[in-house]
Formats: C-alpha cells, sequence, structure tokens
C-alpha cells in the first residue's frame, strides 16, 4: 500500500545557503569575505538585444566593410591622449591581489592588441611597466606604493574613488598575500591583514577634488589623461561632479565588477547594476555637453562582444574587463578541479581570492602556484579573447549599420524586460514603452 | 623682463664659475603653470629659487625631482611641494591642505602654521612646521620625518604606517587611530588616544632618535625627557572576532 509523505520542502527565504551562512557565522563569529563581484541574477545585457538592419536600416558587408573600433581617451586637456585600437580595457588590479606572473600576462595580452592595462593599490611594478605599452596608474584612497616616478612614467591617471564591488569601501588583502615584496611596496609589516583607507587622505568632496586633479596635472607637466573612477551608486550626480572636478575620462563601475577581497555583504548588497548606471551616466554627460569629450568607459559584468556593444550603444566610448580577464588567463580552469575541490568548491564557483591559494596561481603570492601560470601562454590567451570580444562586437555593429562601434546608438536596442527597459532607458521589445520615460501607447 | 626668460641673477662672485645663482619667478606676473614648468625644467640653470606672490595658489612647487632650493615668499594654499623629490622648499608663510603630501626625499619647511593633511602619506623626507598642524597631521604616513613646532589637530597619524611624528605642542583626539609601525613623540598633553595607538616606554634609542629630529628642525634645546612616545599596540593587525567593537 502506498504511503502518502510530506515531501521535505526547503524555504525559497531560508535556502539551504542561506542556512548554511547562518550557521558558518555562529561558529565563526566573523563576516564573509571573497572576491570576484555581485553573484546573484540581476538585470544586464542579456536583457538587451539589438535591432539588426532590414528594410529600414543598410547593414554593411560582414567581412569587407570596415567598421571601426579605436578610441580616443583623454583628449579634453591632456598633452598625449590616449589612442587604442580596441574599446576593450583591462581594469585596475593590482600587484598583490594578482601575481606578477599574472600582471605580466595583462600587460602582455592588452599591449599585443592596443589596449591598456591598469595598476592597483601597491603601485606600479617593473615587469607591469615593461609589459604594458598603455598602462594606467590608479591614484586610490591608500596610497601604497604611490611614487610620483611612476606618476610621470605612467600613460595616464585614474583618481579611484571607488569600485563597483564595494562602493564607500577600501581595499582588502589579508595576511596569506602580504609577502615581503607586496609589504615591502607598501610599507606594511609582512603577514598583516591589510586595511586600505576608503577616503582620500588629502581630500574631501568634489572641490577639493578639482584642486588635487589640478596639482595631478601640474605634477605631470598636463600631459597625461586623468580618470576618475567611480563605483555605481549615485552615478548621475557622481558623473557631474567628476567632470566639475575636470576628469578627462569618467569611469564607471558597476555592482557585477570584481574585487580580490570584501565582505559579501558588501558585494552584493550596495551599490547598482551597470545597465542602470550607463543611462545615468550618459545623461549626466549630456547635461554638460561634453559626451564623447570627456569619455565614459563602463565596466562590470562584460563578457562577450555583445557586452561591449550594448555598452557602447547606451553611450559607452569604452569598456574595461576585469574578471573576465582572469578567466581568459586561466582562472577557474577546469583542468585545476582537484584542486578546486581540495579547497572545498568547484571550477567556476572559486572566489576565494582572498586566502591566495588559487589553484591558477593568478590571484596568489605562493611561489608554487604562481609557476602554474606561463606569462607568455596567459598573455596570447587574452589577446585572443579581447580579439574575439572586438570582432563580435564589429559583428554587431555591422548587422545594425554601423561603420565604428561609437556609431552604436540607444535606438539600436530593445528590452526583454520590463526591468531593464526601465533601467537601460530603452523600449520594451515590440513597444514603444520605455519605463519610467514614456507613456507608450501603439505604434 | 619677463621672469619666466629671466637668466639667473648671480648672487654671489660673478667671476665665480661654479657660483650660486638665485633665480625669481613672480607668481604675479606669470601663471601657475609657467612657474610649476620652469621648476620642472631640469636646464633650469638655477639650483636656488625664489617664487614671489604666491597670493595663496594651489599647487605651487608641485613634483619638484631634483636638488634645489626653492624659497617660497608667501603663503600657500593646498598641495604646496606635493610628491617632493630631492629639493629643499621654504615657504616664508602659512599652507593650505596636503603641504608635502607624498613627499618622497628633500625637505619642507613652513614658517607659518599648515591646514590638514599635512605630510600625508609622505614616503620620505623631513617636513617642519613652525607653527601648528591641523587636523589628519601625518595622516597615511609612510616614512617620513615630521617636526611640528606647536599642536596639532584630531585623527594625526591615522594609519601611520612609517615615519616618525614629533610634536611639540599637544595632539587632538584620536591620535594615531589604526596606526601600523610609525612612532610619534607628543611633549604635551594628547586629547585621546585612537584605536590601538598606546603610550610606549622611551628607551635610550629613542630619546637618542627625538633628539636628532629635534636637532634637525632647529629645537636642538629641547629636552627629550619631557616627550612621550605612542605608536602601535599591534592588537589590530589581524582581523579577529574580538576586536569588532574597535573596527
Amino acid at each position: 500500500m502506498t504511503q502518502y509523505r510530506t515531501q521535505p520542502r526547503t524555504s525559497a527565504t531560508f535556502d539551504p545557503a542561506t542556512i548554511a551562512e547562518i550557521q558558518r557565522a555562529a561558529d565563526t563569529g566573523i563576516y564573509d569575505i571573497r572576491g570576484w563581484g555581485a553573484k546573484r541574477a540581476l538585470p544586464h545585457f542579456d536583457d538587451l538585444l539589438f535591432l539588426g538592419a532590414s528594410m529600414s536600416r543598410y547593414p554593411l558587408e560582414g567581412y569587407r566593410e570596415r567598421c571601426g573600433t579605436d578610441v580616443v581617451l583623454g583628449d579634453r586637456h591632456a598633452k598625449y591622449p590616449l589612442h587604442l585600437e580596441t574599446p576593450v580595457t583591462i581594469a585596475g588590479m593590482s600587484f598583490g591581489a594578482l601575481s606578477g606572473r599574472a600582471k605580466a600576462a595583462l600587460g602582455r595580452g592588452a599591449s599585443e592588441v592596443g589596449t591598456s592595462t591598469t595598476t592597483g593599490d601597491g603601485g606600479m611594478t617593473p615587469e607591469e611597466r615593461s609589459q604594458s605599452k598603455h598602462l594606467v596608474y590608479q591614484y586610490l584612497p591608500s596610497r601604497y606604493g604611490m611614487n610620483p616616478d611612476h606618476l610621470r612614467q605612467a600613460d595616464a591617471i585614474e583618481v579611484v574613488l571607488g569600485q563597483g564591488a564595494k562602493p564607500g569601501g577600501g581595499g582588502m588583502l589579508l595576511g596569506q598575500k602580504i609577502t615581503e615584496r607586496v609589504a615591502q611596496m607598501r610599507t606594511l609589516p609582512q603577514g598583516v591583514d591589510q586595511r586600505s583607507a576608503s577616503r582620500h587622505p588629502d581630500w574631501t568632496g568634489p572641490d577639493d577634488l578639482t584642486i588635487k586633479i589640478g596639482e595631478l596635472r601640474e605634477i605631470t607637466d598636463w600631459e597625461k589623461p586623468v580618470y576618475v573612477k567611480v563605483g555605481a551608486t549615485r552615478t548621475y550626480y557622481d558623473v557631474k561632479l567628476a567632470v566639475h572636478a575636470g576628469a578627462d575620462v569618467v569611469v564607471v563601475d558597476g555592482m557585477q565588477g570584481g574585487t580580490a577581497a570584501t565582505q559579501e555583504v558588501f558585494i552584493e548588497h550596495v551599490g547598482i547594476p551597470t545597465l542602470a548606471a550607463i543611462p545615468q551616466a550618459v545623461q549626466a554627460l549630456q547635461e554638460l555637453g561634453v559626451h564623447r569629450k570627456v569619455q565614459l568607459i563602463v565596466s562590470g559584468g562584460i563578457r562577450t562582444g555583445a557586452d561591449v556593444a550594448k555598452a557602447m550603444a547606451l553611450g559607452a566610448d569604452a569598456v574595461a574587463i576585469g574578471t573576465a580577464a582572469l578567466v581568459a588567463l586561466g582562472d577557474n580552469d577546469p583542468r585545476w578541479q582537484a584542486d578546486y575541490e581540495a579547497l572545498g568548491t568547484s571550477a567556476g564557483a572559486y572566489d576565494d581570492f582572498q586566502e591566495g591559494r588559487d589553484p591558477a596561481g593568478i590571484t596568489t603570492q605562493d611561489p608554487e602556484l604562481q609557476q602554474r601560470l606561463d606569462p607568455v601562454e596567459g598573455g596570447r590567451r587574452l589577446a585572443n579573447y579581447l580579439r574575439v570580444l572586438t570582432m563580435e562586437a564589429q559583428t554587431i555593429a555591422r548587422a545594425c549599420g554601423k561603420a565604428h562601434l561609437q556609431h552604436l546608438e540607444p535606438e539600436d536596442l530593445v528590452a526583454i524586460t520590463i526591468e531593464a527597459a526601465a533601467m537601460a532607458r530603452v523600449p520594451l521589445a515590440g513597444t514603444s514603452w520605455v519605463p519610467g520615460q514614456t507613456a507608450g501607447g501603439s505604434w | 623682463m619677463d621672469p619666466l626668460t629671466a637668466t639667473p641673477t648671480p648672487t654671489s662672485d660673478p667671476k665665480d664659475p661654479i657660483m650660486a645663482a638665485t633665480l625669481e619667478l613672480d607668481l604675479a606676473v606669470s601663471t601657475l603653470r609657467e612657474v610649476n614648468a620652469r621648476l620642472h625644467d631640469p636646464d633650469l640653470g638655477a639650483d636656488d629659487v625664489v617664487v614671489t606672490h604666491p597670493a595663496g595658489r594651489h599647487s605651487v612647487a608641485v613634483g619638484l625631482n631634483r636638488p634645489m632650493t626653492v624659497t617660497v615668499k608667501g603663503h600657500v594654499g593646498y598641495y604646496a611641494a606635493g610628491m617632493n623629490q630631492s629639493a629643499d622648499v621654504v615657504v616664508e608663510g602659512n599652507v593650505g591642505v596636503g603641504v608635502a603630501e607624498n613627499m618622497m626625499s628633500g625637505s619642507v619647511w613652513v614658517k607659518g602654521s599648515a591646514s590638514q593633511s599635512a605630510g600625508a602619506t609622505a614616503h620620505g623626507g623631513l617636513l617642519v612646521v613652525e607653527g601648528d598642524a591641523a587636523a589628519r597631521c601625518g595622516i597615511s604616513m609612510k616614512g617620513v620625518d615630521i617636526v611640528v613646532g606647536g599642536s596639532i589637530g584630531h585623527m594625526s597619524a591615522f594609519m601611520a604606517q612609517a615615519g616618525r611624528l614629533v610634536v611639540r605642542g599637544d595632539a587632538g583626539d584620536a591620535l594615531g587611530d589604526s596606526i601600523y609601525e610609525a612612532r610619534i613623540y607628543v611633549r604635551g598633553t594628547v586629547a585621546s588616544l585612537g584605536a590601538d595607538c598606546v603610550a610606549k616606554e622611551m628607551r635610550p634609542e629613542h630619546h637618542e632618535e627625538l633628539a636628532t629630529l629635534l636637532k634637525s628642525a632647529g629645537y636642538e634645546d629641547d629636552d627629550t625627557h619631557a616627550y612621550t612616545r605612542y605608536g602601535s599596540a599591534r592588537s589590530l593587525y589581524h582581523f579577529h572576532v574580538d576586536n569588532t567593537s574597535a573596527y
């Protein structure tokens, strides 16, 4: 006789992962720290589609007609703006968070395709400078390793106010990764859990930032473009203030943007999605009459050429990749599955970059693990990936009839969810309805 | 005569081929850009420069990176002598926020008082403020020596990593909050200490170190026994649940 029993049912609110986290917190008394960016499902570029050409628009021939990809960054004030061959740049990641070999690989790959890479908290290493044709030097609140010689050696300066993974928070590098060389570069005792400042030590507020940017320009004789990077939150206002402060380029990093180490609660609950930030930034630039004059770089969740094209269609001049670049180098590669399992995770889910035990040898200072990444091979893989992103974006642009990636425009896009339509400020597919912008109606 | 194209004025025997030469750059007639560009010029032709009429301008004499002497005749704004390397800069007046910020080497000597964040993040060299310094003096200092003739404001030496801070007067609240390995010497009272900052014993090497610092700033008559040393208790160097209330 069949026995009918109530099936065990997990709660949607208290799901297994939530229960496990409560149990872990109760056991240890410390919040969870991890790397990567927001992992929750968010409205994103996947929720947008392009309207390819047909009768009302002419496409370009896919393999015959030129579709330009180059971009000039920082020609507002700088004597020597950057001229990149592809609008896909490499975001700031520190030596310390990454191994020296990983930084060299990023420089190799970026240089091979004519784009820029960026330093991070902790200063500029000789390997990084020598391998990077275009190197952006980050000017961070901690000023770890901040050296005016490096400022002069850089091709651009990026004043960092925040990043998408943790707007309002400073960096974090746990003791396992503070090796002798990292400690020496940051003027810290070896092995401490490093707490980076979240505020700059010698200026507060936009008026001070104007003076600070003036100082950086004076020190470098007005040669270098000055970027201002913000984590996406009150993006409309932040971009306006950055422009007023004198930025040549504004970098907006959405909450999907990665980090080497931050509290999980910070990563998942502070900031706004990249998709929601771009239209705010573009609106601010347009209202100031500087769209395309002060360039906009968008980062946070760029994975494919479609993402590149969508960000640019919404008004970005370029994008930056961090997490995807590490994956291209070999991060979360299935060939290290056994090692990932030994760490209690699996290839594709590894995010404990703060522990310094990265099986792929990228987010580590361990001398043996580092050897797993060959900078030449890593550079080649990154260059391949950057070329694919660029070609994919060109494929879409040609289909939309554009002879340059920068000709992509919001009119080329529709959204497939109401949320994405509202955030990206493009119509819901098949309608003329832009939630929050128009009343909608029939054609 | 255009002060920017003027040849250096001899100040000693004109027959001496290796004479010291003084060049005057006047901010009343030249732009800040023009003056700083001259100061950065390796072919300036003078190792002794006087900058006149600064009138509170920001970023005066920033980014110097060779041995030279620059005397600024008057008050200046933010970031005076910022990121200095090798040069010796004297400001005959008061300075705004961030004087000698991120200095690497050389010296910056302020005859008056300093606003906030004096010597912020500086890696080396000597900063002397003969008057008082406001809040956040020596914030995130990374190896610089700072000597303040008067008193300093709150949150001074916040997250100070390395170097020495000497205060002949008093210190404001939260001195040395979250300090790493910098050493602080204060002669007067300290309103309060920040997290993980504690008073420490003055051993002979500290008296010697302090005496040397005081002498370098022209205060060789001070009794080092009147000073107290402060530094890190090193209890917050690693995250631990027991320290939650301190973070």
